[in-house]
C-alpha cells in the first residue's frame, strides 16, 4: 500500500498544522490561556468539545488515503483502489453489501422476493442476508462496551497522571469530559463489535451498510464546516482590516464588493457557482483518474464556493471593529513612534479582532454542516456518489413514502448530524458568551 | 427624506451592475455561447454553421465585453454584457430553455410563493416575540432554562427532517392534511397549513433566542429601572417599554427580508409541490436552465436591496432621533 493523499486530505492536514501552530503560539500568552480557561470552565462546553474532537478524529482517520497495490482474496481489496484508514477499519462492511434493504439487526431482507423452490413453484420469501451471523447480542454488546470503556479508561488514566505530574491547579471540569469520552468510546465500541455480525443500522437500497455510510459522511460534514473557514478567514480579515484601516477609496471598493455579493441570495449564488463548475468538470472529464478523485475535487470546489459566498458578514464586522480600534490611543501612539502600517495592522489590530473571528468561525460551523444537507437536496451539493448526510437524507425522502417505511437511513443521518450540530451549537454558545465584550458583567 | 430615497435608489444601480457582472461571468465566460448552442442543439451532429446560426438567432453572436468592430461608444455598448444587463434592468428576462416567457412565469408564481411565505413570516414573528417576552418575564427560572435548551435542540436539526417528519406524521399516518399540492383561494388553505406550521416550528429555536437576547439587553437599561420605580407592573414594563424599545433592533432584522418573501422558500415549495418561485428555481437548477437561474439571481438581489432601503425608511418612522 502506498500513501495517496487526495487534495482535500492535504488541505485538512494543513489546517491541522495551522491550528497546532496557532495553538502553540497563543498558548504562550497568559491572557489567551485565561480566556480559553474561561471557555472550558463550563461543563457543557467541555462535553461538547469532546464530542467535536471525536467527530474530528473520524474525519482525520478518513483523510489518510492509500492506494492498494497488494490486493488479494484475504484482505478483500481491489487493485488500484483508494482506501482510507477508516475504510481499513471497516473493511468488513465496505465491500460485502447485501442485495437490498434490511432493517437494523435483521437476519433477513426487508422485502419479499420471488424464489423458485425444488418443486418448481414460485414463492414469496424473505431471503436471508448474506453477511450476518446470528449470535448472542447481549454478550457482544457488553463485550464491545466493555472494550470501549477499557480503552477510554486507559486514555483517561494517562491524562490524569500527566495532569498530576504537572501539578497544575485546575478549575476545569475534567470529570464531565472524562464521562463524555468514556460514553462515546463505549457506544462506538458496542456498535463496532456488533458490526462484525450485524448491520447495526440496517442497509440501504443497494444493500450498503448504513453505519458505514454514516461514519464516512462524518468527513464530508466536518470538512465542509472547517475547510470553508480556510477560504473565508483570509478574505474577510484582509479585506475587512484594509477597509477599516485605510478608509477612503479602498473602503469604498471593499464595501461595494461585499454589498454586491451579499445582495445575491446565498443559495442561488452557490447554485450558480456549482452549475458552472459542473459544466467545466463535464468538459474536462479526463482530468480525473477515478470517481473518488472527481468527487473529491467537486467537494473542494463546493468548499471554495461556500467560502467565497459567506465571507461578507464577517468582513462587515471586522471592518466596523477595525474602524473602532484604529481610533484608539495606543494605535495613535504606535503611529507616532513611526511603526509601519503593516506592522500596526498585524501586531495591534488583528490580535484584537480574534474574538470576532472565533465567534464567527464557531457559529458558522454548524450552519455549514446543515447547509450541506440542503444543498444536496437542491442538487448543488457534494457529488451524488460521495457519502454525505445530505445524500442520505435525499435518498431517505423517497424511502419514507414506501409501505412499510424504511426509516433507518433517515434515522442514522439524523442522529449523526444532530449530535454534531448540537455539540457545535453548544460550544459556540459558550465561546460567544465568554468572548462577547457585551457579556463582561 | 425624498432626496435620500432617490440617492439610495441611485446607489443601488452600481450594485445591480455588479450582480449582473458576477452572474454574467459565471454563465458566459465559463459556459460560452458556443457551449450553450451545443447543449441546446444536442451534442451530436452540430456543425460550426449551425452554431453560428443559433447564436445569431438568439443574439449571442456579439463579443463579451469589448466590440472592436463597432464605432465610438458602441465599442462598449454593442456587446453581450451590456445587452443582457439592459434586458434585465427592464425586467425582460427572456425565454427559458423550454421556450416560455420567464417574466410571465415569475408573475404567475409569486402568488403561491407569498401564500406560504407571508403567513409563515407573520405567525413566526408573533409567536417568536411572544415566547421571547414570556421567557424574559420568567428569566432565570426553570421555564426559561428548559425552553432555551429546547431552542438549541430545535436549531440543531436540519430543516429537511422537520419537513419529512411532518409529512409522515400529519399526512401519511394521521391523514390530517394532504401530503402536497396547491389550490387557489379558500380551497388551498388545507394545503398550506402543514408547510406554514413546519416553517414556523423550524425557525422557533433561533427566533426565540434572537428576540430574547434583544429584550434582555433592554431590560438592564436605566429606563426600565425608572419604570419599575414608578411602580409599574413587570408585565406593563415589558409590553409598553421593553417591547417598544426593542422594536428598533427587531426592525433591522425583519424589514430587510419582507421583499424577499416573494422569492418563496426553495425547500418548502418543492417538498409540498407548491407552484411558486422557490420550486421554479429548484427545477431550473436541476434542469441546468441558466436563463431562469440568472433571472432569479437578479430578482433576488433587487428585492434584497429594496429591503435595505425599506429598513432605513422604517427607522425614521419608529425612531424620531434618526433623520435621513
Amino acid at each position: 500500500m502506498t500513501l495517496h493523499l487526495l487534495l482535500t486530505d492535504i488541505l485538512v492536514w494543513v489546517l491541522v498544522l495551522l491550528f497546532v501552530l496557532l495553538g502553540w503560539r497563543m498558548g504562550r500568552s497568559v491572557q489567551i490561556r485565561r480566556t480559553w480557561h474561561r471557555i472550558f470552565r463550563s461543563k457543557v462546553a467541555m462535553a461538547s468539545a469532546v464530542i467535536l474532537l471525536f467527530y474530528i478524529l473520524f474525519a482525520l482517520l478518513d483523510s489518510v488515503h492509500f492506494r492498494v497495490d497488494n490486493a488479494n482474496e484475504k484482505n478483500a481489496l481491489r487493485e488500484g483502489e483508494i482506501v482510507s484508514l477508516l475504510d481499513l477499519g471497516m473493511l468488513h462492511r465496505k465491500h460485502y453489501s447485501e442485495r437490498t434493504y434490511s432493517a437494523p439487526f435483521a437476519l433477513r431482507e426487508y422485502t419479499k422476493s420471488t424464489v423458485v423452490d425444488e418443486q418448481g413453484r414460485a414463492r414469496q420469501r424473505y431471503l436471508p442476508l448474506c453477511y450476518v451471523k446470528d449470535g448472542d447480542y447481549i454478550r457482544q454488546s457488553v463485550l464491545g462496551a466493555g472494550l470501549g470503556l477499557l480503552i477510554a479508561l486507559g486514555f483517561i488514566l494517562v491524562h490524569w497522571v500527566w495532569r498530576r505530574k504537572r501539578e497544575e491547579e485546575t478549575v476545569l471540569p475534567w470529570l464531565s469530559a472524562y464521562i463524555t469520552f468514556a460514553l462515546l468510546f463505549m457506544l462506538f465500541g458496542c456498535m463496532y463489535v456488533m458490526s462484525f455480525s450485524y448491520h447495526v443500522l440496517g442497509t440501504d437500497k443497494v444493500g450498503g451498510d448504513v453505519l458505514y455510510a454514516s461514519l464516512k459522511s462524518i468527513r464530508t460534514g466536518v470538512l465542509i464546516g472547517t475547510l470553508t473557514t480556510l477560504v473565508t478567514l483570509p478574505l474577510a480579515v484582509v479585506l475587512g482590516v484594509s477597509a477599516g484601516y485605510f478608509r477612503g477609496w479602498v473602503d469604498d471598493v471593499i464595501q461595494y464588493l461585499y454589498t454586491t455579493l451579499s445582495s445575491i441570495p446565498g443559495v442561488l449564488l452557490i447554485a450558480a457557482g456549482v452549475l458552472t463548475m459542473q459544466v467545466v468538470m463535464d468538459q474536462y472529464a479526463d482530468w480525473f483518474a477515478s470517481t473518488l478523485e472527481r468527487s473529491d475535487l467537486r467537494l473542494l470546489f463546493l468548499i471554495v464556493i461556500l467560502g467565497v459566498t459567506s465571507w461578507t458578514s464577517l468582513c462587515r464586522m471586522v471592518r466596523a471593529e477595525t474602524l473602532r480600534i484604529a481610533k484608539m490611543d495606543y494605535v495613535t501612539a504606535a503611529r507616532a513612534f513611526g511603526v509601519g502600517k503593516m506592522r500596526i495592522m498585524l501586531r495591534h489590530i488583528v490580535p484584537n479582532l480574534m474574538h470576532i473571528i472565533l465567534i464567527s468561525v464557531a457559529l458558522d460551523f454548524s450552519g455549514l454542516v446543515l447547509a450541506e444537507a440542503v444543498l444536496s437536496y437542491v442538487g448543488v451539493g457534494v457529488d451524488p456518489t460521495m457519502y454525505s448526510w445530505g445524500n442520505m437524507i435525499n435518498q431517505a425522502r423517497l424511502e419514507m413514502a414506501r409501505e412499510p417505511m424504511v426509516w433507518w437511513s433517515l434515522f442514522a443521518s439524523f442522529i449523526f448530524m444532530f449530535i454534531l450540530v448540537l455539540a457545535a451549537n453548544l460550544f459556540s454558545d459558550r465561546v460567544q458568551h465568554v468572548l462577547d465584550p457585551r457579556n463582561v458583567s | 427624506m425624498f432626496a435620500y430615497i432617490i440617492r439610495r435608489v441611485l446607489y443601488a444601480i452600481p450594485i445591480l451592475i455588479g450582480v449582473n457582472l458576477i452572474t454574467f461571468m459565471l454563465f458566459f465566460m465559463l459556459n460560452s455561447p458556443d457551449d450553450m448552442a451545443r447543449a441546446q442543439l444536442g451534442a451530436k451532429q452540430t456543425t460550426p454553421a449551425m452554431i453560428t446560426a443559433w447564436k445569431a438567432e438568439k443574439g449571442y453572436d456579439k463579443p463579451l465585453f469589448y466590440n472592436e468592430k463597432a464605432l465610438g461608444i458602441e465599442k462598449v455598448t454593442d456587446t453581450l454584457f451590456v445587452q443582457e444587463s439592459l434586458k434585465l434592468f427592464a425586467f425582460d428576462f427572456g425565454r427559458s430553455d423550454a421556450n416560455r416567457d420567464i417574466g410571465r412565469e415569475i408573475r404567475e408564481r409569486m402568488g403561491p410563493s407569498l401564500s406560504i411565505a407571508l403567513p409563515t413570516f407573520l405567525i413566526a414573528l408573533v409567536t417568536n416575540i411572544s415566547l421571547a417576552l414570556l421567557l424574559v418575564l420568567f428569566r432565570g427560572s426553570m421555564l426559561d432554562l428548559s425552553m432555551m435548551v429546547a431552542a438549541v435542540m430545535i436549531m440543531s436539526v436540519s430543516g429537511l427532517f422537520y419537513i419529512i417528519l411532518g409529512q409522515v406524521l400529519f399526512s401519511k399516518l394521521w391523514h390530517w392534511v394532504p401530503i402536497s399540492g396547491y389550490a387557489h383561494g379558500w380551497e388551498g388553505v388545507k394545503f398550506i397549513l402543514l408547510p406554514v406550521f413546519i416553517g414556523v416550528f423550524a425557525g422557533l429555536g433561533s427566533g426565540v433566542r434572537w428576540y430574547r437576547a434583544i429584550f434582555l439587553e433592554q431590560i438592564n437599561q436605566d429606563y426600565v429601572r425608572t419604570a419599575r420605580a414608578k411602580g409599574l407592573s413587570e408585565i406593563r414594563v415589558l409590553f409598553t417599554h421593553v417591547l417598544r424599545n426593542g422594536m428598533l433592533p427587531i426592525l433591522t432584522g425583519v424589514v430587510v427580508i419582507i421583499p424577499s418573501l416573494f422569492m418563496g422558500s426553495l425547500i418548502m415549495e418543492s417538498f409540498f409541490g407548491i407552484p411558486g418561485l422557490g420550486s421554479y428555481t429548484i427545477d431550473a437548477i436541476n434542469a441546468q436552465d441558466f436563463a431562469i437561474v440568472k433571472a432569479m439571481v437578479f430578482l433576488g438581489s433587487v428585492l434584497y436591496i429594496v429591503g435595505l432601503i425599506l429598513t432605513d425608511i422604517s427607522y425614521t418612522l419608529f425612531d424620531p432621533r434618526v433623520t435621513l
